[in-house]
């Protein structure tokens, strides 16, 4: 910069240095800010294409099947049909007939999971005396894989041979007694994760709020009902969401204790009953779409309509 | 409104600790009684106790001639104000001031008026519609305040209520609170570690000191009359100044500040304690004076190396050091613990306050007065105030 004759020309110079030393440190930020994007990007990009490998493709596939005739038993037969396969799986008694065991389950032992599973964190967050051996050995029916408590319970009932079973009779051989059956191996299977849940909604309820409400006149029952409840409610939803989505797909139970026999069969039993068993990819991959809708609608409806909060989401933030 | 009896009580833990030591007190209709002592001196489990939210272990509790031991606390018609407020989050602050009112199964026509008027009383009526996170640690307090008199209840109970506000507010909200128990008159028994509040709120208050109970009286009379060393070094800001001291016979005390005559009313007191013993000295510091403001009042004078000068005002405070090991007992000692302040230095530690035409300035020698009819004295093993026949 030469000598400037005029201090109002000075001034001028001085501001142009200063507005191009910060246009070239803007670019400088921008610059590193792009850097650091695209090194975040390179750092995700793996664990991207592994999900999109495992979970994006087929599910994609999935839906494409569905649109497709395609029967493994008649493998030259493929092609385009657009909605046919929904058609048939939606006008079929066989599907409505396992939807409505399906909700009948998950109503029931959801309902069922909620009351045992709050008493049972109840417990375990009152114990004074032997904490952790109530805990733990409440834990148990959860760490016991699914099939072989499945496989325990069917010997039960198994005629004249298991415990439970009464004199004479096969409760799995008919459609009630065995309806219930597999909700009580779903009840006592799941309660433990319920009571965890909940427990962990028990543990912020402050001891002040109670020992208050007590002050105010509130009876133990009323205490739970007007004080714990409302304030461990995203509790109560998320444990309650994630139940209903797990009932909702039940398999290993079902297909362990009747193998869909008397009309037992859940959806996820139908839908591998067609896919599986009978080859026939279109229809299968049909009814898969719709558990995924379905579990999707139950999902998108409990966050609409009874709010609940997303697992890791301040339950403070929306009181 | 009542009264509350509280005979022999005790309370004792599942593993043995002694909270609570043979407790007895008798809290007249629309007193105000404070408890006070450093933390873990078992005030807010004598408080729980009346609550009922602690069993008691031995003793009775009576309010309004009944006893009261095994009921809950849902039938004892007694409120609580918590330190933590304890409000609840998914009430707004009408529905959290009246929920006592809805639990009592009144009809909401009535609710609705007596919140109304608590909410006017406390200066809340605009912020009814609000849910407690969206008020200031202030408003929250307050909720909580009209929560307990909405109900009209026998008695109040009040645990820290103020430890959670800043400095000016718990200064504004303790005016309000004295204003409020006088105008309802409602029994209150109020726990608090602050020695301020304890003076400046109650119309008696209960020292106590690891469960068990050192002195009950007025603020004026524990602060004149302190039973024992614990309960001079606990009331009073600054606090009480301790030497240790030889008594000697013929009714002269000897410390690290020289020889001084006592009085003849302390003598009197002394009458039959002959012969020389070790004793602890306490001087308030307001009862030291520069010598030249002073004139003639009967006292003893020293020379006292003035480190700092604090002038506040209205007053001057003074601090010194003097040569010799500093009191000891396990009481001031507990009591250094609480306040933080176990530094030991060199030399002992002297605060006086002074008139504020006092010329001492620091770093210089003054000559300083004080009052010898004013001074204390303990026993320097037991603790016990020599001259306070108890």
């Amino acid at each position: 910069m030469t000598a400037t004759p005029t201090p109002a020309a000075a001034e001028s110079a001085d501001l142009q240095i200063e507005e191009e030393t910060t246009a070239i440190a803007r670019k400088r930020h921008n610059e590193a800010k792009a850097a650091e994007r695209k090194l975040g990007l390179l750092l995700v990009s793996p664990a991207v294409v592994i999900m999109l490998a495992v979970t994006a493709y087929p599910v994609l596939y999935a839906i494409w099947l569905s649109l497709n005739k395609a029967d493994l038993r008649r493998p030259n037969d493929n092609h385009f049909i657009w909605f046919s396969n929904y058609v048939t799986v939606l006008s079929s008694p066989i599907w409505w007939t396992a939807f409505g065991v399906t909700a009948l389950i998950t109503v029931v032992s959801a309902a069922f999971e909620l009351a045992l599973g709050m008493i049972l964190a109840i417990i375990m967050h009152r114990t004074i005396v032997g904490r952790g051996l109530v805990r733990t050995s409440a834990l148990v029916p959860y760490a016991i894989v699914t099939v072989v408590a499945a496989f325990s319970w069917r010997f039960a009932w198994t005629q004249d041979l298991g415990w439970l079973a009464p004199k004479g009779s096969a409760p799995l051989t008919s459609f009630w007694p065995s309806i219930g059956i597999i909700i009580l191996a779903e009840i006592w299977k799941t309660i433990p994760f319920m009571a965890l849940l909940l427990m962990a909604g028990l543990a912020l309820v402050p001891e002040d709020l109670l020992k208050a409400a007590s002050m105010d006149g509130a009876s133990a029952w009323k205490r739970f009902w007007m004080v714990t409840v409302p304030l461990i409610k995203p509790a109560i939803l998320v444990a309650l969401l994630f139940r209903t989505l797990d009932a909702f797909r039940i398999f290993d139970n079902i297909f362990i204790l009747t193998s869909g026999s008397n009309n037992t069969s859940s959806v996820s039993m139908v839908t591998y009953s067609n896919l599986i068993r009978g080859l026939n990819l279109g229809i299968g991959s049909a009814m898969s779409v719709l558990i995924f809708i379905t579990t999707g609608i139950i999902a998108f409806a409990f966050i609409k309509l009874f709010g609940a909060a997303a697992p890791g989401a301040d339950p403070g933030g929306r009181r | 409104m009542a009264e509350i009896v509280l005979e022999h009580v005790v309370k004792r833990y599942p593993d043995g600790a002694l909270a609570v030591d043979d407790f007895n007190l008798d809290i007249a209709d629309g007193e105000f009684i404070i408890l006070v002592g450093p933390s873990g001196c078992g005030k807010s489990t004598t408080l729980n106790m009346v609550a009922g939210l602690e069993d008691i272990t031995a003793g009775k509790l009576i309010i309004d001639g009944q006893v009261v031991n095994d009921k809950a606390p849902k039938d004892r018609d007694i409120a609580m104000v918590f330190q933590s407020y304890a409000l609840y989050p998914h009430m707004t602050v009408r529905e959290n001031m009246g929920f006592p009112l809805r639990l009592a199964g009144m009809d909401k026509q009535t609710i609705r008026q007596k919140v109304d008027e608590a909410a006017e009383l406390l200066e809340l009526t605009q912020h009814l519609d609000r849910k407690p996170a969206n008020l200031s640690g202030g408003q929250r307090q307050r909720v909580a305040m009209g929560r307990a008199i909405v109900r009209q209840p026998k008695a109040f109970l009040m645990d820290e209520p103020l430890s959670n506000l800043d400095a000016k507010l718990r200064v504004q909200m303790r005016t309000q609170i004295s204003r409020i128990q006088k105008s309802l008159g409602t029994t209150t028994l109020y726990v608090t570690h602050d020695q301020t509040e304890a003076m400046t709120l109650g119309d008696r208050v209960v020292v106590m000191r690891a469960g068990v109970v050192q002195q009950v009286g007025t603020p004026a009379h524990l602060y004149a009359h302190p039973s024992n060393l614990f309960v001079a070094g606990f009331i009073g800001s600054p606090s009480m100044n301790f030497l240790p001291g030889q008594l000697k016979g013929g009714g002269t005390v000897v410390t690290a500040l020289g020889e001084a005559q006592l009085p003849d009313r302390s003598r009197r007191a002394l009458d039959g304690a002959s012969g020389d013993r070790e004793v602890i000295v306490g001087i308030r510091p307001e009862h030291f004076e520069d010598a030249s403001v002073v004139g003639d009042k009967p006292g003893a004078t020293f020379d006292a190396p003035i480190d700092i000068v604090e002038a506040m005002g209205s007053d001057v405070y003074a601090y010194f050091t003097v040569k010799g090991e500093g009191a000891s007992s396990a009481e001031l000692d507990e009591l250094a613990k609480d306040t933080g302040n176990d530094l030991h230095g060199t030399g002992l530690s002297i605060t006086a306050r002074l008139d504020a035409a006092s010329g001492v300035r620091r770093n210089s020698t003054a000559k300083l007065w004080y009052d010898t009819a004013k001074l204390h004295l303990f026993d320097a093993s037991t603790g016990k105030n020599l001259l306070e026949a108890n």
